[in-house]
C-alpha cells in the first residue's frame, strides 16, 4: 500500500514535472497537443472534485443545523438558496441564463442576486482601504512616516486637483513609481521566481513531500 | 570665384547622393523553414540595399513547389516598403541567427491567402517595384517543418540544469553538515506564539490557502506550511479551521492535516471537517470567511498563498476582531495590504522558505543555500549586463551582445 500512497504519486509528480518543464522548450505541435489534453483531464478531474466540495458543504451545514449551533439559521438559508437555484436552473431554465432572447429564472437569480451581492462585497473594499490606510499612516515610526509622505505625494500626483495645486508632485510620483517602486518589485519578483523554481525542483526531485501528507517515513 | 559656382560645388555631392539607386534583383535571397517554431510557416531573408526606401515596394510571391522546371502558379502574399523588416540585435541569439544583422527577415505564416502545410515544398520570390519599374529575385524553395527543440532557449535550459546542480550540491552539503545558518524570519517565529495564544484564549485558528489551485506554486507552498502549522496545532490541542475555494486543494489539505496529527501523535484529535469547502466564487468566499471571523473570532489568522482583491477584505476584518495575523504571499500587488493589516508578512520567497524554516530538515534547508547562490548569480549578471550594455552604447558596438544574449530569454 505504501507504493500507492507514496512512491506512485512521487513517480507521477516527477515524470509530469519533467514533462511540463521540457514542454517549454519544445515548439512542436505534439507538445501543444499534450498540454491541451492534460488541460482537459484537469477540467474533468475538477468536475468530479466539485462533488467532493459540495458534499463537504452540505455536511458542514447539515451538522450545524442538526446541532443548532449559534448562527444555524444562516445554514438553513444556504441550503434553501442552493436548492432553489439548482431547481430553477435544472427544471425551469434548462441550465440557460437566457432563452429565446428572454432572461430565464436562473438568469434572473444570477443577475439580480449574485451580481449585486458580489458588487456589494467589492464596493466595501473602498471603506476597508480607508480604515487600513488610517492605521498604516499613523506616523508612529520612521518607516510609517516615510510611507505616509510617499503615499501623500503619490496620491496628489495621481489626481487632477493634486497636480493643479502641486504640479511638482507629478514628476516625483513618476520617479517614485518608476524607480523606487519598480526596483523593489523586481527584487521581490526575482526572489519569488527563484523560490518558485527551487520549490518546483524540490517537488519534482521528490525532496519536498509534505504536500502528500507527512514525509519522514520514506 | 563666383558665389553661384561655390553653390554648384556644394550641391554636386548632394545631387549625387539623392540620385535614385537603380532597381536590382535583391541579393542573397533565400527561403527557409522558420527556426524554432511549431511549423506551418516559412521565412525569407535577403540582403539590404542602399536603394531601400518607403517608395520602393517589396512584394512576396509564393507558390506550391512542384518538380523543378515545371511552371508554378505564384500568388502575391504581402507587400511592404523595402526599408522595413530588418533583422535587429535581440531578435535572435547569436548562436541561432537565420541571417546576418541588418538583412531583411520576413516570417510568412500560414494564412487564408496562402496556406502552408508541413512537409510540402514551396517556392518563393520577391518582386521589387518602384514606379513603373519592376525586378524579380530568383526563386528559392523551402519546406516547412515543426521543430522539436527551441534552440534560442538553449541558454535557459542550461541555466535550469546548472541551478538544479547547485541545488543538489547544496542539499548534499547540508546532509554532511546540517548546521546551516538561517536568518530569522519574524513571521515564522510568530507561528508558535499565535498558536499558543489561540490555545490560551480557547479560540480556533483560521488558515487560508489562497485563491490558487493545486497547480499554483504558492498554493503548494501554503499546503506545505499548513502541515507544519497543523503539527503544532495538534500538539497544543487547538481547533484548526481551513475554509477552501478549490475542492482539490481541500482534498490535499485533508491528507496533509491528517498526516500532521498522526506525526504529532494525536490522531484522535483530528477532525475530518476542519477542512471544508465554501465556494469557488471570489467574493462569496470572502463574505463567508469574514462571517466566520466575526462569529467565531479566531485568535490567529494565517493567509498563505496567492491573493487578489479579497486580501484586504479578509485581513481588515481579521484585524478588527483582534486576531494575530500572519500572511505569506508572492502576489506582489497585494503585499501592501497584507503589510498594513497583518502583524507579520512573509514577503515573496519567504513563503517558499517557510517549510524549511519550520521543519529545519537539512535537505530542505540546503535548498535555501542553493537559492542564495542563484540570487548571487543573478545579482552578478545584473551588474555585468548593465555595465556591458552601457559600454556597448558608448562605443557603439554590438560585440557585447555575445555576452548579453547568453542571459536573455528568447521566445
Amino acid at each position: 500500500m505504501i507504493f500507492f500512497k507514496r512512491q506512485l504519486p512521487l513517480l507521477i509528480t516527477g515524470i509530469m514535472g519533467v514533462a511540463f518543464a521540457l514542454q517549454y522548450y519544445i515548439p512542436h505541435p505534439v507538445s501543444e497537443e499534450a498540454i491541451t489534453h492534460i488541460s482537459k483531464w484537469m477540467q474533468i478531474i475538477s468536475g468530479f472534485a466539485l462533488v467532493l466540495g459540495l458534499a463537504s458543504l452540505f455536511q458542514v451545514h447539515a451538522v450545524k443545523i442538526k446541532r443548532q449551533v449559534p448562527g444555524w439559521g444562516y445554514s438553513v438559508i444556504l441550503y434553501l438558496a442552493m436548492l432553489v437555484t439548482m431547481a430553477v436552473g435544472l427544471f425551469w431554465s434548462k441550465g440557460e441564463t437566457t432563452m429565446n432572447g428572454a432572461q430565464t429564472g436562473f438568469g434572473w437569480i444570477y443577475s439580480y442576486t449574485m451580481v449585486p451581492l458580489q458588487a456589494t462585497m467589492f464596493s466595501i473594499l473602498a471603506f476597508f482601504i480607508a480604515s487600513a490606510a488610517y492605521r498604516a499612516f499613523r506616523a508612529r515610526t520612521r518607516e510609517a512616516a516615510v510611507l505616509l509622505v510617499a503615499a501623500v505625494i503619490v496620491m496628489m500626483g495621481r489626481v487632477p486637483l493634486g497636480q493643479f495645486l502641486l504640479p511638482w508632485t507629478w514628476d516625483v510620483t513618476q520617479w517614485l513609481l518608476n524607480v523606487v517602486n519598480s526596483a523593489v518589485r523586481r527584487a521581490i519578483l526575482i526572489g519569488v521566481s527563484m523560490g518558485a523554481v527551487a520549490l518546483s525542483l524540490k517537488i519534482i526531485l521528490g525532496y519536498e513531500r509534505s504536500y502528500l501528507g507527512g514525509g519522514k517515513d520514506q | 570665384m563666383s558665389l553661384g559656382f561655390l553653390l554648384l560645388l556644394l550641391l554636386i555631392p548632394g545631387a549625387a547622393l539623392a540620385a535614385p539607386v537603380p532597381l536590382t534583383s535583391p541579393e542573397g535571397f533565400r527561403a527557409l523553414d522558420t527556426p524554432n517554431d511549431a511549423g506551418k510557416s516559412l521565412s525569407l531573408v535577403w540582403k539590404s540595399s542602399p536603394g531601400d526606401s518607403k517608395a520602393r515596394k517589396v512584394q512576396i510571391w509564393m507558390a506550391e513547389g512542384g518538380e523543378a522546371g515545371t511552371p508554378r502558379e505564384f500568388k502575391k502574399v504581402t507587400e511592404m516598403p523595402s526599408n522595413a523588416r530588418y533583422l535587429k540585435p535581440g531578435d535572435f541569439p547569436w548562436w541561432n541567427q537565420p541571417a546576418a544583422k541588418g538583412d531583411h527577415y520576413v516570417k510568412v505564416p500560414s494564412s487564408q491567402t496562402f496556406p502552408i502545410q508541413d512537409g510540402k515544398r514551396y517556392a518563393a520570390k520577391l518582386v521589387i517595384r518602384e514606379g513603373d519599374q519592376e525586378v524579380s529575385s530568383p526563386v528559392s524553395e523551402a519546406i516547412s517543418e515543426p521543430n522539436w527543440f527551441n534552440l534560442a532557449q538553449v541558454n535557459n535550459l542550461l541555466f535550469v540544469i546548472a541551478f538544479t546542480g547547485v541545488l543538489l550540491a547544496s542539499i548534499s552539503a547540508a546532509r554532511r553538515n546540517p548546521h546551516v545558518y538561517l536568518r530569522r524570519i519574524a513571521g515564522l517565529d510568530a507561528v508558535e506564539e499565535a498558536i499558543g495564544r489561540s490555545t490560551e484564549m480557547g479560540r480556533p485558528i483560521l488558515y487560508l490557502t489562497g485563491a490558487g489551485d493545486m497547480s499554483d506554486v504558492p498554493t503548494i507552498a501554503a499546503t506545505v506550511i499548513l502541515g507544519e502549522v497543523a503539527k503544532k496545532v495538534a500538539r497544543y490541542d487547538t481547533t484548526l479551521k481551513v475554509p477552501h475555494r478549490d475542492p482539490i486543494v481541500m482534498a490535499v489539505c485533508q491528507e496533509v492535516v491528517k498526516e500532521a496529527y498522526l506525526e504529532a501523535g494525536r490522531p484522535d484529535a483530528y477532525k475530518e471537517d476542519c477542512n471544508f469547502f465554501i465556494t469557488g466564487d471570489q467574493f462569496s468566499y470572502t463574505a463567508a470567511v469574514d462571517g466566520i471571523m466575526l462569529r467565531e473570532k479566531p485568535a490567529a489568522n494565517f493567509y498563505m498563498g496567492s491573493y487578489f482583491a479579497e486580501s484586504l477584505l479578509l485581513t481588515e476584518t481579521g484585524a478588527g476582531t483582534g486576531a494575530i495575523q500572519i500572511a505569506g504571499t508572492d502576489s506582489d500587488h497585494q503585499l501592501p495590504f497584507f503589510v498594513t493589516t497583518c502583524d507579520y508578512t512573509l514577503i515573496g520567497e519567504e513563503l517558499y522558505a517557510a517549510s524549511a524554516y519550520l521543519s529545519r530538515e537539512p535537505v530542505l534547508v540546503g535548498t535555501l543555500r542553493g537559492q542564495d547562490f542563484g540570487k548571487a548569480f543573478i545579482m552578478a549578471v545584473l551588474i555585468l549586463g548593465t555595465t556591458l550594455a552601457t559600454f556597448g552604447v558608448m562605443i557603439q558596438s554590438d560585440a557585447v551582445n555575445y555576452v548579453l544574449d547568453l542571459f536573455k530569454d528568447f521566445k
